[in-house]
């Protein structure tokens, strides 16, 4: 309370709005707000941890190796980045992971099966994808449940489901190889090619995953469908109430996740040819847990779309930088799980530092 | 009925739309591969048995979706389509909800119970009250060391450690130097076994390493870190066919001079071996296992017979495929059933 007192004596009150100097409302110094940001300290985190396998992996070093690792961490980035929107918006899906899988076998099966070109059955794919994601939003919005629960429904089902169709259409409990097909080698081109950059070898997909950080953050920013999804997340009956589309905005978001399945299906496929129909259970919790290093609020209302890249950097970073340091393998889930909580933590220590005052 | 006219109504268009696009569709055909070039195969049949029809139970600890245990299953469909049984096929990889399964089967009073012992001791008490109730038991796959011990009467697979050694033995002919060892879910018994078979035979250094098997885009850049930090790798070991082509690419995108050898078979991997891509797989007949287990059963109902003579079990590997046989196998495991 001094504080507010000291200007009134010393400096004259403001001449004008824009020279507020009681203290409140000063700007405080550039550094710490740009710490306050929750990006900002997963960006710190995902840092310290590149520098600590820097340090204790030599291996890491090699510009090919950090390609591998931003291999590993565009798989998870690509689906971690509607997933954080989608959790920005206060919901999760937890259907996520298998989905991916749902929707690469859909393909595969349906170009082989039928004989046609691979394009189709990458198109029905989406269609399924975002069919799936229609499905969860409008279940979500018709009955009112936690997108917990319908989510979860929706997982156990696909998982049923991916095993049951797949051994009922191809009598196996994998797709077959269809890299023999018109259209899979352009297909391979747009979904799991790699470049060369200064020799080395780079992945598309890397490429791909920072375009569509781009543009998630380019939405979330600067149109009025970014405002829509902090609005429904933070509170959905008060956002209805100022006229926001509160459906449209939550089964577009599921719908959003969908079409990411189908990105992320259409990768496995065009890179291993052909699909197992049991992958995919667990990956859900690993984009979700991509999404909360990265900032974005479990409750919604609030996060980044840049936030999640730099959280799949770090579980892409940890995963592989266990491997090149050479650690006992045994130990691995374990220091994942150590790795991961210590770079939370260093994220919440450097957001409440910089926002104490 | 009203109800539904509007509904009907607006059917009308997205049934012309979905038939434009079968149209489109129509001319998208792909003049390469695909189900038309598939190869019709015939399952092998032998007939079919005029026993009275019995109902036999088949347990086993597969993970949903393990191309391993399809062909499994796919053996013992056989020899209950030929021997006029009704096969009820479970299987959970939780020990104890494994346990449960044959509790089930012994309360609907099925004729005779194949399973398979992950975990053997879980299995104890209720293998005991299926001999209480003469029900027959059987086991395949898992488990040679204890079937014995829980009574059973006859047992059909291969001895995990048994396979290892057989594929380090196998790496030392080869000249191989440093090995690592693939495991796709940690923790599993069978396949920690396997790893540790080949280090007791293998001349060489054998190291291991854990990847998630659910997906593959982190195998595959797993075994690409590991190959990367030690360029001594010469031999890359998978536990499964899947992870053996992952592995292949892994190998051919570092430019490292590791060849792949793997446990078990399927039909891309067949393919692999005799393009070269893929040195030699272990295989230990999943097929047989269950044909087997399911045919025992039958024998010992109709004519009392016992596989192994109830004393030694019935070793179904490691049968080695490599470039010299490769062609002899393919064209069973193009049906999914090698």
């Amino acid at each position: 309370m001094t504080q507010q007192a000291e200007p009134a004596v010393t400096t004259p009150p403001a001449p004008g709005p824009g020279k507020e100097s009681d203290g409140r409302t000063q700007q405080r110094p550039l550094a710490l707000r740009l710490l306050a940001r929750p990006e900002v300290g997963v960006f710190l985190g995902a840092v310290a941890v590149l520098i600590f396998f820097l340090i204790t992996a030599p291996a890491v070093r090699d510009g090919s190796s950090m390609a591998n690792i931003l291999y590993q961490s565009s798989t998870i980035g690509i689906m971690a980045l509607p997933v954080a929107l989608l959790m920005i918006g206060g919901e999760f899906d937890l259907s996520a992971g298998v989905a991916v899988i749902t929707s690469a076998l859909t393909a595969s099966m349906t170009a082989y099966q039928l004989s046609m070109n691979v394009w189709v059955g990458v198109i029905v794919a989406l269609i399924v994808s975002l069919a799936i994601g229609l499905f969860n939003g409008w279940l979500l919005v018709k009955t009112g449940l936690p997108s917990f629960l319908v989510t979860l429904g929706t997982f156990l089902i696909l998982q049923g489901v991916n095993l049951a169709v797949t051994k009922l259409i191809t009598g196996n409990v994998a797709t077959d190889d269809i890299s023999d097909m018109d259209g899979f080698d352009q297909a391979k081109a747009l979904f799991a090619s790699s470049f060369d950059v200064g020799g080395v070898n780079v992945k598309i997909t890397v490429v791909w995953w920072l375009v569509f950080a781009a543009l998630a953050t380019w939405v979330l920013l600067r149109t009025k469908y970014g405002n829509w999804i902090f609005a429904v997340g933070g509170n959905k009956e008060s956002s209805r109430a100022v006229g926001v589309p509160v459906t449209f905005t939550k089964i577009s978001l599921f719908m959003l996740v969908g079409f990411g399945a189908w990105f992320v299906g259409m990768h496995q496929l065009f890179s291993f040819n052909t699909v197992q129909s049991g992958e995919g259970v667990g990956q859900e919790l690993i984009y979700i847990a991509a999404a909360v290093i990265g900032g974005c609020l479990l409750t919604g209302g609030a996060g980044s779309a840049i936030g999640p890249v730099f959280g799949a950097f770090m579980f892409g970073m940890v995963q592989q930088g266990i491997v090149y340091a050479g650690w006992n393998p045994d130990w691995f889930k374990a220091f994942l799980g150590v790795m991961l909580l210590g770079a939370v933590l260093i994220n919440l220590w450097v957001q409440r530092t910089a926002t104490r005052r | 009925m009203d109800r539904y006219t509007p509904r009907s109504r607006k059917l009308a268009p997205m049934v012309a739309v979905a038939a434009a696009a079968a149209l489109t569709l129509a001319g998208c055909s792909s003049s390469s591969g695909g189900k038309q070039a598939e190869e019709g195969g015939e399952n092998a049949s032998a007939g079919k048995a005029n026993t009275p029809r019995m109902t036999v139970a088949l347990v086993t600890h597969q993970a949903p979706g393990d191309t391993f245990w399809d062909i499994v299953r796919k053996g013992a469909e056989a020899a209950a389509a030929k021997d006029n049984i009704k096969l009820d096929y479970s299987a959970d990889p939780n020990a104890g909800n494994q346990a449960t399964l044959v509790q089930t089967a012994i309360d609907k009073k099925v004729d005779g119970i194949a399973v398979t012992l992950a975990k053997p001791d879980a299995l104890k008490d209720v293998i005991a009250k299926a001999k209480a109730a003469n029900i027959p038991v059987v086991g395949l796959n898992s488990g040679v060391s204890d079937w014995q011990k829980l009574g059973l009467m006859e047992f059909f697979g291969q001895d995990e450690t048994v396979a290892g050694e057989a594929l380090g033995k196998r790496l030392n002919e080869a000249g191989a130097k440093k090995a690592v060892c693939v495991i796709q879910e940690q923790g599993n018994i069978g396949l920690t076994q396997r790893c540790d078979g080949v280090k007791k035979t293998f001349e060489g250094t054998t190291e291991t390493l854990n990847v998630n098997g659910t997906d593959m885009p982190s195998v595959k850049s797993t075994i690409t870190a590991k190959l990367k930090t030690d360029s001594d790798i010469d031999y890359v070991v998978t536990l499964g066919a899947p992870f053996a082509m992952t592995a292949a690419q892994s190998v051919d995108e570092t430019g490292s001079k590791a060849k792949v050898a793997t446990f078990d078979l399927n039909k891309e991997l067949t393919g692999a071996i005799s393009k070269g891509d893929i040195e030699f797989a272990v295989d230990q007949q999943p097929y047989l296992q269950g044909y087997l287990a399911i045919d025992s059963l039958w024998l010992y109902k109709n004519n009392g017979n016992y596989m192994g003579g109830g004393e030694a079990p019935v070793l179904t590997g490691p049968a080695f495929v490599d470039k010299t046989n490769v062609e002899t196998i393919d064209k069973f495991a193009a049906k999914g059933t090698r």
